[in-house]
């Protein structure tokens, strides 16, 4: 157990990182070197081994990181669920600047492969914490894009009646927890969730997702070391976007906090946080080993927060050429060059998007606003009320 | 019946709901082969083993935090701090995601967090408080504080099958000191005020160790008829019986062992204030530790927290008025 997580750590691979941020491949450097070295040492399946030994693939575009584990089919509902994804935060923040989303807007435009790739790998039965750059991981699990505008409205049709907004919600009739604004409180969560299916021996793993500032506090430690102390059937992937607020990660951490999960006794594994497959691909195999009983996995999904942190901020602290870089990078365009020459009718797929958009801003405005009588009804549950499963989505399961 | 000691009462509250429901269990620091700080669970590990009695690492947000997680699963997890006192370091999963988590999301926290707490013993600012009001003060989580054998089984039991967060205020120094009868097998205690002994001239409203005190302070008082109420919750507070005992005896005492800025029994003078003010023939008078850490040396600690002859004395007072 010991020895399982130190080949993330090799001398001069965090300057590396830094300079690679996203690799070609989806499949992160780390990855590949660690896939060179013993297996077992490594806590790195067979998959990647093979995948690493092949040659790049630089020459067919439409090559997947996650090889044969999807079929078109997936690949096709990856990319929607992006598309769904942006479109629905693009049409919210109109619906904010004309005044009809209260509050704040915070929106993951750019980083919709880091959402949308890891839930595609969780079974129904799993349980996700979703933070709020991750819209995409709603979308898959089933949440209708009417009551996920209804929610920003603060209408009473919205996943939480009004009560709480923009992406603080989880919808539990399809295994969801919502998260709260205390930032990485859902880790311990999550860890108590696959504490759960570990004391009833179920084979069932939970995943959550938190940023590049959560690591700095103290639970990002105490989940982290319980997860390792229990060998918890759990996914942490950090989500690191390379700004909390205003603050870059040069002034959050001295060293990439996925080099931590080696001091935890569990592998850390960087991934491209803009290759949607690539984000499947490293899920789907942390989700083996949990389920596996191997213990937890720590992903960092390198990305770019390409908004502000939220609607208000015009961003003036990051500099252009950043921006111009990550454009580049576009999820969304990289699944459609992909995709496109398999013969996917993307124009069909963006137009279907938009039409069902369309019909949930619609649903979602002719919602009421709940009733200010309700605000101080069901405090307490009377009755248990707790998680339920999805669908799965990937044609494995 | 049996006879038992509270901390005895706490322990069977959880091993009659360990026994008959596998969803129990109970977590925290020594719990396990130690049998707990206290001891409250010894013996348990032998009986249910090591997955269902968790010794966890020393990290109260991850016991609450990890609780919460495996009681949205379908489990409900009994997690015990050491002391009372570390609870501040769960606080943010307690107030901000256990508290929050029905209102918000309709999905309900089952979970049940014993605090050992209270002074009385020289356990000096870190292993004495009474943090109740921390969390009357924060929406969603039920707060419950007995002060008898009987009460302690009956709450606990009540507080393990509630779907809600609870809060459940065990107060250290009567562990051993204070025994009763306790009925066998499984009850719940409703989460209500009850009358510790009924009278007519005066009320003390106490709850936890302080009903003790008050008993004693006002057990022979020149012939006086004194009622003493128990709150045993105070969230949900009973307004009805509270308010019930103030009409009965129209002066009221209230003591608190906690600080008295914004404590529990600043709420029931609050509460009597609002609602039974032509009803009262004096002031409302308040007992409370004054909003000093509670000091270590006895002499120190006895002059801060409440002492009998400090309920006797403002009991007396009232009565005169």
């Amino acid at each position: 157990m010991a020895t399982e997580g130190k080949g993330n750590v090799a001398e001069g691979e965090t300057e590396e990182r830094a300079s690679r941020l996203a690799g070609e491949t989806g499949v992160s450097r780390e990855t590949e070197e660690r896939a060179s070295r013993p297996e077992g040492e490594t806590g790195v399946s067979r998959e990647t081994e093979e995948r690493a030994s092949r040659p790049a693939g630089e020459s067919d575009v439409t090559a997947s990181p996650a090889g044969e584990h999807l079929t078109l089919e997936d690949r096709t509902g990856l990319l929607r669920a992006m598309l769904s994804m942006r479109g629905i935060e693009e049409r919210a923040m109109m619906l904010y600047r004309q005044g009809k989303v209260p509050g704040s807007f915070y929106d993951g435009f750019g980083q919709e492969a880091v959402s949308a790739g890891p839930a595609w790998a969780m079974h129904g039965h799993d349980r996700l914490c979703i933070l709020h750059r991750d819209l995409a991981a709603h979308l898959i699990r089933g949440v209708a894009p009417a009551r996920i505008m209804a929610q920003y409205m603060g209408r009473a049709g919205g996943i939480t009646g009004g009560r709480d907004g923009n992406v603080h919600f989880g919808e539990r009739r399809v295994g969801c927890v919502g998260m709260v604004s205390m930032l990485p409180d859902m880790m311990l969560v999550a860890a108590g969730l696959a504490m759960a299916f570990k004391l009833r021996a179920e084979q069932r793993a939970a995943l959550t997702w938190f940023g590049d500032g959560s690591t700095s506090r103290g639970d990002f430690h105490e989940a982290m070391n319980w997860a390792g102390v229990q060998k918890l059937p759990v996914i942490f992937i950090l989500e690191n976007n390379q700004y909390a607020y205003s603050t870059p990660t040069t002034s959050q951490f001295a060293v990439d906090p996925v080099e931590r999960a080696a001091a935890y006794g569990f592998p850390g594994v960087s991934v491209d946080g803009n290759d949607v497959e690539a984000t499947f691909e490293v899920t789907r195999q942390a989700r083996e080993r949990a389920i596996a009983g191997e213990g937890p996995t720590l992903i960092e999904a390198v990305t770019m927060r390409m908004h502000g942190h939220a609607a208000h901020d015009d961003m003036k602290y990051v500099p252009a050429e950043q921006i111009e870089e990550w454009r580049r990078k576009d999820p969304i365009d990289r699944q459609v060059k992909r995709l496109e020459p398999l013969g996917v009718d993307v124009v069909a797929l963006r137009s279907g998007v938009k039409a069902e958009i369309d019909a949930a801003v619609a649903e979602a405005l002719a919602m009421a606003m709940p009733d200010g009588e309700t605000a101080t009804e069901r405090l307490f549950a009377d009755e248990p009320a707790l998680l339920e499963d999805a669908e799965s989505r990937w044609s494995g399961f | 019946m049996a006879t038992m000691t509270y901390l005895q009462a706490i322990s069977d509250a959880m091993r009659e709901e360990m026994r008959a429901d596998e969803r129990v269990f109970v977590m925290g620091e020594d719990i396990g082969v130690f049998g707990g700080a206290f001891k409250v669970t010894d013996g348990f590990i032998d009986e249910f083993g090591a997955e269902r009695v968790m010794d966890t690492p020393l990290a109260e947000s991850a016991i609450v935090g990890t609780a919460i997680g495996a009681a949205v699963e379908g489990l409900r997890p009994i997690a015990e701090m050491q002391f009372s006192d570390f609870v501040s370091c769960g606080f943010d999963q307690l107030v901000n995601v256990a508290g929050k988590m029905f209102y918000r999301q309709g999905l309900s926290v089952n979970i049940t967090v014993r605090l050992p707490s209270g002074g009385g013993f020289s356990g000096g600012p870190f292993h004495s408080q009474n943090p109740e009001a921390w969390f009357m003060h924060a929406p969603g989580l039920k707060v419950v504080a007995p002060s008898t054998a009987e009460d302690a089984k009956g709450l606990l039991i009540k507080a393990i099958r509630d779907p809600n967060p609870v809060i459940f205020m065990e107060h250290k120094h009567l562990y051993r000191r204070v025994k009763g009868e306790v009925p066998e097998g499984s009850y719940e205690t409703e989460f209500k005020a009850r009358v510790a002994r009924a009278g007519s001239d005066l009320v003390v409203i106490a709850y936890g160790a302080m009903v003790h005190t008050a008993l004693e302070a006002t057990a022979d008082l020149d012939g006086a008829s004194v009622e003493v109420l128990d709150l045993r919750s105070l969230v949900p507070m009973d307004t009805e019986a509270i308010l019930a005992s103030v009409r009965k005896c129209s002066k009221v005492v209230i003591v608190d062992e906690a600080n008295q800025m914004c404590a529990a029994g600043a709420q029931v003078a609050a509460l009597i204030a609002e609602h039974a003010w032509e009803d009262l023939d004096g002031p409302v008078v308040r007992v409370a530790t004054p909003d000093v850490p509670i000091p270590f040396s006895p002499t120190l600690e006895q002059a801060v927290l409440p002492q009998v002859d400090d309920v006797r004395e403002a009991v007396r007072e009232l009565l005169d008025f």
